[in-house]
């Protein structure tokens, strides 16, 4: 009877989370697009409500709300429709859309689906070779194969996350870094730009009389077509066209160079806006909390060296270890078991939302610099996917922060994972991925007032 | 050729709805082979005969400006952009048949090229009145282009195209509707043509031939109010 009502609760729980994922696409996502495919919207809210779920059953668990035996179960369910949609359903999607773009295949294209489908389990299962992630006496398709590739997958798109957050956060947040921008600069390399607009109008109105006037003559200029066409244009010429090809020529540098003018430009002005918004109380705010960001970042790659060099993992989790510290060094006396499950309720609640809201703003972000409508199928089932992967190793590396007696449902539900190995790799990542960033945002900030400086 | 006199026209859509490839076609009569991401700013030029065929007629340039990106773009790209807008004496409106939000978007764009942006929120206003009023003093001439005809099956034609004509209608503006990679669409002769001729007419007409009181200058200074960014010229 019980079971039954968990059950019920679990699957509103899980309708709420598919519509709050149905609305995020809608209004966030494909805000300037059509939907023509309903799959593909289906496919990312039930991922991202499966993902959710698996976080509810945590919190379930920390708090100890339902049955254990049921949540068991949940956890299984949960965890194998999460898997079957991360390895099967949207790997063979994004093969299909990616078939249905090129017009060449589009006869065959649940074939050519089914082709890119197993070249993606192939190099999915290779994966899982240079990795000591899993004791070999298990079969080829259980749970643990699966999920220890997910993992890690997923903790790499993590660390590397984190890294670069870590890094960027302060350095968009202080003003510090601000270049200083004024009025005048932007005035000039906008006349600069008008210029380059010019010249490439000019430059295009004489190729474009001189096309007029050869046709009027009755001298139709092909552009050489065809293999043959191009040798034959080697040894002929038609007088007149040299001069033309040069001045294409020309134009086509002017292009580009009124490409580059353009992009400089949108950078000046939104560094503008910067200075502006920093002089507002928000931006005052925002400069303190970019210290307090950048302290809290160089002490977590001084941890990551330190976890790496010294070769430990974290035995305690950061509950236990404060609330022995209070009770120890502080003399303070507070039940123990009552407080650990709230402050570990609380410390991975926060954990748990801070990551999905920071994930699904990346994405956003992501989604709106690189789609277009031909591609945005493929780039919203690609983002599902990295989505309920990165889930799937929070879900592994939350364990960590949280005390033992929380940490059976873990273990006992994803097996005999290697979980030490996972958050060695994460620290690894994490310190590449912040060095990387911190060397890429140096390198592009030097660059950024010679080239300015050199107008 | 003794230098022609010119007239600037922009070229406005949603990304990705082949505003680039119209350009091509309407000024090289050829498909455009490889689109991509137009960056900025890309300007080709057609010559065009003004009244053809009569004995007033005359040749000028028409410029092309595709300018690229999307309604909803930072605001740093939009003060960018609106340096493009200076001196405009028409406005192509492109579309894509098969995206409903592209066609809303337009309106968005077209005011953000006459330079009477209203705050951009969320919600698009579509009330027809509201904008028929904003466009009727428009002076301005506006063509609206809907692309890619050839992917919308015969079945859903009439619908689609009953609702592009409302979106004309709020335009006070022709609207044209065809396929950028089949040069057919707008042969010689055909209605498509005829309606491009006499928009393009009408542009060259407003700028040379009429002038009631508001001297339309021929010089490419700017004027700047304030220090703020950069407006066009208000045809009030």
């Amino acid at each position: 009877m019980s079971f039954l009502i968990d059950s019920s609760i679990m699957f509103t729980s899980q309708v709420l989370f598919f519509g709050f994922g149905w609305l995020f696409f809608m209004r966030k996502l494909f805000k300037d697009y059509e939907v023509r495919q309903y799959v593909v919207q289906v496919i990312f809210s039930v991922t991202f409500a499966f993902s959710c779920t698996m976080f509810e059953l945590i919190i379930f668990e920390i708090l100890g709300v339902l049955n254990s035996s049921s949540r068991y179960f949940h956890w299984k369910l949960n965890l194998c429709v999460i898997l079957l949609i991360l390895v099967f359903m949207v790997p063979f999607y994004i093969g299909y859309f990616v078939v249905s773009n090129i017009r060449l295949l589009h006869r065959q294209k649940l074939l050519f689906a089914c082709v890119l489908w197993l070249t993606f389990m192939y190099f999915f299962w290779k994966l899982g070779d240079p990795f000591p992630i899993l004791s070999p006496k298990h079969g080829i398709l259980s749970i643990e194969q699966l999920i220890s590739r997910v993992g890690v997958i997923g903790v790499t798109l993590m660390a590397l996350l984190s890294g670069f957050g870590a890094v960027n956060c302060p350095y968009t947040y202080m003003s510090y870094f601000l270049r200083n921008v004024t009025d005048a600069d932007i005035l000039a390399l906008e006349r600069r730009l008008l210029q380059t607009m010019d010249m490439i109008v000019s430059k295009k109105k004489r190729i474009a009389v001189a096309h007029r006037t050869m046709f009027q003559r009755g001298e139709v200029h092909n552009k050489p077509t065809g293999f043959w066409g191009m040798i034959k244009s080697v040894t002929t010429s038609v007088p007149g066209s040299e001069n033309l090809s040069l001045i294409q020529q020309e134009v086509d540098a002017l292009e580009e160079l009124s490409r580059q003018l353009f992009l400089e430009t949108a950078d000046l002005h939104a560094t503008k806006e910067r200075i502006e918004y920093s002089k507002t109380f928000q931006g005052k705010y925002f400069n303190f909390l970019g210290y307090f960001f950048s302290i809290y970042c160089v002490w977590k790659i001084f941890m990551a060296t330190i976890n790496i060099v010294f070769d430990r993992v974290g035995k305690t989790d950061p509950v236990t270890r404060g609330i022995e510290i209070t009770v120890n060094y502080l003399g303070i006396q507070f039940d123990v078991k009552f407080w650990s499950q709230h402050i570990s309720f609380i410390l991975v609640g926060i954990i748990i939302v801070t990551s999905i809201r920071g994930l699904l703003i990346t994405l956003t972000k992501f989604f709106y610099a690189i789609s277009s409508s031909k591609s945005s199928n493929v780039i919203v089932l690609l983002l599902a996917q990295i989505m309920g992967m990165y889930f799937v190793s929070s879900v592994l590396l939350i364990r960590m922060s949280m005390p033992p007696e929380y940490r059976i449902i873990i273990t006992e539900v994803l097996g005999e994972l290697q979980f030490n190995f996972y958050h060695r790799w994460f620290d690894v990542i994490f310190l590449v991925s912040a060095l990387s960033s911190i060397l890429f945002l140096y390198l592009a900030h030097k660059q950024a007032p010679e080239k300015h400086m050199a107008l | 050729m003794a230098a022609l006199d010119r007239v600037k026209v922009l070229v406005l859509g949603d990304s990705g709805v082949g505003k680039s490839s119209l350009v091509h076609l309407l000024c090289h009569n050829q498909v455009l082979g490889n689109p991509s991401w137009t960056v900025g700013c890309s300007v080709d030029v057609r010559i065009h005969d003004y009244k053809e065929g009569t004995p007033e007629e005359k040749t000028y340039y028409i410029e092309l400006w595709d300018v690229g990106g999307s309604v909803g773009s930072a605001t740093s790209v939009k003060s960018t952009r609106a340096v493009f807008y200076n001196l405009l004496n028409g406005i192509i409106l492109v579309h894509d048949l098969t995206n409903k939000k592209s066609s809303q978007n337009l309106y968005r764009w077209s005011l953000e090229a006459l330079n009477r942006d209203v705050a951009p929120t969320g919600v698009l206003v579509t009330n027809g009145d509201y904008d028929r009023e904003q466009f009727a003093d428009n002076q301005i001439p506006l063509l609206v282009i809907g692309t890619k005809l050839d992917q919308i099956p015969e079945t859903k034609r009439n619908e689609v195209l009953t609702r592009t004509a409302f979106l004309a209608e709020d335009f006070n503006a022709e609207e044209i509707n065809l396929d950028c990679t089949n040069p057919r669409y707008l042969a010689a002769g055909s209605s498509n043509a005829v309606k491009l001729s006499r928009f393009f007419d009408k542009v060259i007409e407003k700028r040379y031939f009429l002038r009631d009181g508001n001297q339309i200058p021929g010089f490419s200074e700017r004027k700047r109010f304030g220090g703020g960014t950069v407006k066009s010229l208000h045809y009030d």
